[in-house]
């Protein structure tokens, strides 16, 4: 059997059985919504509602009805993308890459994560589809024949890249995740007391019956998922930074995009688990399986990558005057003290300095610190974008066409709506799905659990006296 | 279950996976035809006691892959090269080879797209997991903290002396 060192922390608190991971997870589900959640989801719904208008807004009108000109052609929709996507990164990783390097303490967090990177996804996707103005020839970026009203998608667009990235990305998340939920699905299936509960989750669960082959193929699936998904991920934030940085935009033509990207989406992403989880351990009483040990790993993480966005800041600041190209010294010179320097400061200070206060080992294992950081974060990832994006286009080589860009409130009605579509998506997971992976968790309550730990340790003692 | 429906088992419920584990040689070394054990999460080891065969599904998914990525390259070269090629931005493509750095990023996620639902797909039609399938439950607890270990006989006589020792080997409960 598996052992581990005491000196570990546990993962999961107090004295917990398999049946009680059951009771825990599944009380949730299987108990009516209190007033707080009807609350949030209210809110969520309202201001999705929000989205709905502005989007048929924007596709019965045109385009026109955002505040881009010829100069700032592309604004809060892509900015909006960008910051979406870059939060899915933190799923992903917690499922796939923390999988590989067998890292037990994901095993709580993984499916929200990854709940999380599916809706954000979706949020992402749904930027792409009103910023073509004409949604109705959405798949014009699909090879598909002439006849169809193009000529062949051309291949070495980074754009066409983007449309294989986000697709491929999305739908094996999609797959990576419900298959992990199937044998979570099954536990609620069994349990189930009501005709419909009984009904719907015989359906979602597919028939999952724990065989040891089934067992033998679900984990030989999960692994090669992992496999899969971590070139994947990273690819998807790399092929997401080629839309900027193969063009000749000063600020955009920049060869360090890819690294650079795919550290501050897992950064932007990981703050959003925290904000996320934070409050679902609360409202869910998941204290014991979320616990401070598990923030503290988050904070970690957005530590190190917060490091590495405020490295590439600086990398990039100082390739920009050793390049001795002018126009790349003035798209940055102009990004720190031309007009949008309040944007760019607001990046500067929320991505660079914020993350450094979690060196605290106290701050990293508060959770209050830990949410309002983490919310310092999310605000600060979008400013990176923003800032990447207007301020390198608003002054461009031509001074003559040199303007400002503000956004209209249906730019901003799309944004807020987006955060409504994305809570709307994941108070309905926390209520009918099992936010924690129940099965898999299981597996570690003889070896990382609290109860298993003092067990450990009084046979040890016994050991020794006798 | 890989039993087909004709066949007929003893089931005794265990409560701990390692008195499964135990249970599983000793049970055996006594004659019984242990076939299969249901239990609530993956239990380490339990295919090779059981003496499962290793899962083929990562080589499918290698296969899958490949396909992929030999579809891309093609669907890349007919379209691009072959049918309709375009000078776009000074950048014309008239040779495959010459193309190809541009054509990695879709040959990659084709790559992973095709393995990745390829394999999960076969999962699933090879495990008999699809929605509406009705699944066998022999326990209520089954998913939840207990395991089934499901024991085969030729006919009810044996199953008294199979009862016997299921419970002999720890089992809280047995089923026919």
């Amino acid at each position: 059997m598996h052992k581990e060192s005491e000196l570990r922390p546990p993962l999961i608190l107090g004295d917990k059985t398999w049946h009680d991971i059951t009771e825990d997870v599944c009380r949730p589900v299987e108990s009516k919504a209190n007033k707080w959640w009807w609350l949030a989801f209210s809110v969520s719904l309202a201001a999705f509602l929000w989205w709905v208008i502005a989007v048929s807004y924007t596709v019965g009108t045109g385009l026109g009805v955002w505040g881009l000109n010829k100069t700032v052609g592309w604004a809060w929709d892509i900015t909006n993308f960008v910051w979406w996507v870059g939060i899915g990164h933190a799923g992903t990783l917690i499922s796939a890459i923390l999988l590989l390097f067998r890292q037990k303490w994901r095993l709580s967090i993984n499916r929200s994560a990854e709940a999380m990177t599916i809706f954000a996804v979706i949020c992402a996707a749904s930027f792409i589809v009103s910023h073509m103005g004409r949604p109705w020839v959405a798949y014009w970026p699909l090879p598909l024949p002439n006849q169809f009203g193009s000529l062949w998608v051309n291949f070495n667009s980074p754009l066409v890249w983007d449309v294989f990235a986000i697709s491929t990305y999305f739908s094996v998340s999609l797959v990576f995740w419900y298959s992990g939920l199937i044998p979570d699905f099954a536990v609620i299936r069994d349990r189930a007391t009501t005709k419909w509960r009984k009904r719907i989750y015989t359906i979602l669960s597919f028939g999952w019956v724990g065989t040891a082959k089934n067992w033998q193929r679900f984990e030989e699936v999960s692994l090669v998922l992992a496999g899969l998904s971590t070139p994947l991920v990273l690819s998807v934030h790399s092929v997401v930074s080629m839309d900027f940085a193969t063009s000749v935009v000063p600020g955009w033509h920049t060869t360090i995009f890819p690294p650079y990207f795919v550290a501050g989406a897992i950064f932007s992403g990981f703050a959003m688990v925290q904000t996320l989880l934070i409050i679902v351990r609360k409202v869910l009483t998941l204290e014991d399986y979320i616990t401070i040990y598990h923030i503290d790993m988050m904070n970690r993480i957005i530590l190190i990558t917060g490091s590495i966005v405020g490295v590439a800041y600086l990398t990039e600041f100082f390739i920009a005057w050793y390049s001795g190209v002018e126009y790349e010294q003035y798209a940055f010179i102009n990004r720190a003290t031309g007009p949008y320097w309040w944007a760019y400061w607001s990046m500067m200070t929320c991505n660079v300095i914020t993350p450094q206060l979690f060196w605290s080992k106290k701050l990293r294992e508060s959770v209050f610190a830990t949410f309002i950081i983490s919310i310092f974060v999310n605000i600060g990832m979008w400013f990176e974008r923003f800032v990447i994006i207007v301020t390198s286009l608003h002054r461009d080589y031509l001074p003559s066409s040199w303007t400002m860009y503000s956004p209209t409130w249906v730019e901003a009605g799309i944004f807020i709506g987006s955060l409504g579509l994305f809570f709307t998506c994941f108070l309905l997971f926390a209520r009918v799905f099992p936010v924690i992976a129940m099965s898999e968790l299981k597996t570690i309550v003889k070896s990382s659990s609290e109860g298993a730990k003092k067990k450990q340790s009084q046979t040890a003692k016994q050991e020794t006296h006798a | 279950m890989s039993a087909a429906k004709h066949k007929k088992f003893v089931y005794g419920i265990f409560n701990d996976d390692d008195v499964v584990m135990h249970a599983i040689p000793a049970l055996r070394s006594k004659g019984l035809r242990v076939k299969d054990v249901i239990s609530p999460f993956p239990i380490h080891g339990l295919d090779d006691a059981l003496g499962l065969e290793r899962t083929r599904i990562s080589i499918t998914c290698f296969l899958y892959g490949m396909t992929g990525c030999s579809l891309a390259l093609l669907m890349m070269y007919y379209m691009n090269i072959f049918d309709w090629p375009m000078d776009i931005g000074g950048k014309p493509s008239f040779a495959f080879y010459k193309n190809l750095p541009a054509f990695i990023p879709v040959t990659f996620e084709s790559t992973v797209l095709c393995a990745a639902h390829g394999m999960v797909i076969t999962f699933f039609l090879r495990s008999k997991l699809l929605p509406g399938v009705e699944p066998h439950v022999i326990h209520p607890r089954m998913a939840d903290d207990h395991f089934v270990m499901a024991v085969q006989i030729d006919n009810d006589s044996e199953a008294a002396n199979v009862e016997a020792q299921l419970r002999a080997a720890g089992a809280i409960e047995t089923k026919k």
